[in-house]
């Protein structure tokens, strides 16, 4: 089994708005024995910056693995985002020299070298492969049983394919099989792997509003009573913005949007209040007294 | 006539015309890192079938996007809001049939976009927040502090000498400077 440590990358949305998915994440990781080492310093992943400069995303991008490597540890982010652009540029760094050397030129300058020596995973992927499912079903105190949600994976821990190496694009599974851990039930609905819409939320906020309106009545439609996200990205789109998202559509939805880390802490018999519940903006009491 | 359906019209009606078309711009896009293969893109469409962008608006078609980029349009391109309308959740990428990285072409012309002065306003306010305290958002002082309260360890502050640095040797300051300038 692999030592459960890691450098937690907390990225800018989770301090930013979403603290809730680090409280509960700190809260289940600490009961399955993951021990979490705070990066000493580090800057924002670089996502937002591939847009407008590539050279400036990837040297962002590259700084944080640097300090990751300075730490001798792998990075567990929170953050699909994060996870895509860190482990995207830190593949690539490994396999192009020349891409590497050019790099490296830019990270001269601020006294720092990639060598190669890190690793980057999702939450899902230290929950999934490295803690592991019988690990995890071990920690259930009170099974979920009575719940049917559904899962939001988003974007980029699942595309582009090349870089993801346990998922499957079109089904992916890691998510839905954490759930059923839980003993939750994981409802099957359409257009399932379909994003969020958020990146482009302030370029033009009409779009992925209808779009994530249209994924909360493919999960309405076959009966879910939560959404689970492992984004704070997306998490933002469906709970910070429901009610944006209501008044666009003109409907009704209230349907709670919880951090995977959430349903799992609730799995675990922690206390709702320790794992946040009451920071999420679409009220998930009906759901607690399912419980 | 809707206003919108008058902007489709107009579009419509717009004559192509040779002196429009830049011929080397296909090269130079084909030198972006990303975006290489341009040149294999054989239209199917793909992109497009599968884009979920495409199904909320008429305006983002990532196959026009490509074919307009095969042309040399970068007049056209290069100024237009519809670059700025991929979510990049990469499905065109997996999609296509011929391994035309679709969306990091779309970032290569959005990159070029920039470098011509086009840049929206919320990509200024993102990089202009990590220039000045390396996260990607200003987050406020009370927010830092009750992270204490919540029980959460405190926010590191960014090496902000660095960050300026990594702006300035990869060209963005530049961008920047002209922009304000």
């Amino acid at each position: 089994m692999p030592e459960l440590k890691y450098l937690i990358f907390l990225g800018c949305v989770i301090p930013y708005r979403i603290a809730s998915y680090e409280i509960s994440t700190r809260k289940v990781l600490e009961k399955l024995g993951v021990e979490l080492v705070e990066m000493p310093e580090f800057n924002c992943c670089g996502f937002p910056m591939d847009p407008v400069n590539h050279e400036t995303m990837l040297t962002l991008a590259a700084r944080n693995l640097c300090l990751a490597e300075q730490q001798n540890l792998p990075i567990m982010t929170l953050c699909n985002g994060c996870f895509g652009i860190l482990n995207h540029v830190n593949k690539d760094l490994k396999e192009d020299k020349k891409l590497k050397e050019r790099v490296n030129g830019y990270l001269k300058e601020i006294g720092m070298e990639f060598k190669g020596t890190t690793t980057v995973k999702h939450l899902v992927h230290v929950l999934a492969e490295d803690v592991g499912f019988e690990k995890i079903k071990e920690s259930i105190q009170k099974p979920l049983n009575q719940l049917r949600v559904a899962q939001h994976s988003g974007c980029h821990i699942v595309r582009p394919a090349k870089y993801i190496d346990s998922e499957d694009p079109e089904n992916p599974t890691i998510l839905k099989n954490l759930i059923k851990a839980t003993g939750a039930q994981c409802l099957d609905y359409m257009d399932e792997t379909e994003c969020c819409g958020n990146p482009i939320i302030g370029v033009n906020p009409n779009i992925p509003l209808l779009l994530a309106g249209e994924k909360l009545n493919h999960i309405r439609v076959v009966g879910a009573q939560a959404m689970i996200t492992v984004c704070p990205f997306c998490h933002m789109m469906y709970d910070l913005n429901q009610p944006r998202i209501e008044r666009a559509l003109n409907e009704k939805f209230g349907i709670p949007v919880l951090h995977y880390t959430q349903l799992l802490g609730l799995a675990m018999d922690i206390d709702p209040e320790e794992l946040a519940i009451k920071d999420l903006r679409v009220d998930a009491s009906k759901l607690l007294n399912l419980l | 006539m809707s206003e919108k359906k008058q902007t489709v019209l107009e579009e419509k009606r717009k004559v192509l015309r040779i002196t429009d078309m830049d011929p080397k711009f296909k090269y130079e896009i084909s030198k972006i890192p990303g975006a290489e293969k341009i040149m294999l893109c054989f239209q199917c469409g793909s992109c497009t079938a599968d884009c979920p962008i495409a199904r909320f608006t008429d305006s983002y078609r990532p196959r026009k996007l490509m074919r307009m980029t095969h042309l040399g349009l970068k007049e056209r391109l290069l100024p237009s809001d519809v670059i700025w309308l991929c979510s990049t959740c990469f499905t065109c990428i997996d999609h296509c049939p011929q391994g035309v990285e679709v969306a990091s072409i779309v970032r290569a012309l959005r990159n070029l976009a920039v470098k011509e002065g086009y840049m929206p306003s919320v990509y200024k306010d993102l990089s202009s927040s990590i220039r000045e305290t390396g996260y990607a958002y200003k987050i406020p002082e009370l927010r830092l502090r009750k992270r204490g309260e919540l029980g959460l360890p405190p926010l590191p502050k960014a090496n902000i000498e660095s960050i300026v640095k990594i702006f300035d040797i990869t060209g963005f300051s530049k961008t920047v400077e002209e922009e304000t300038t």
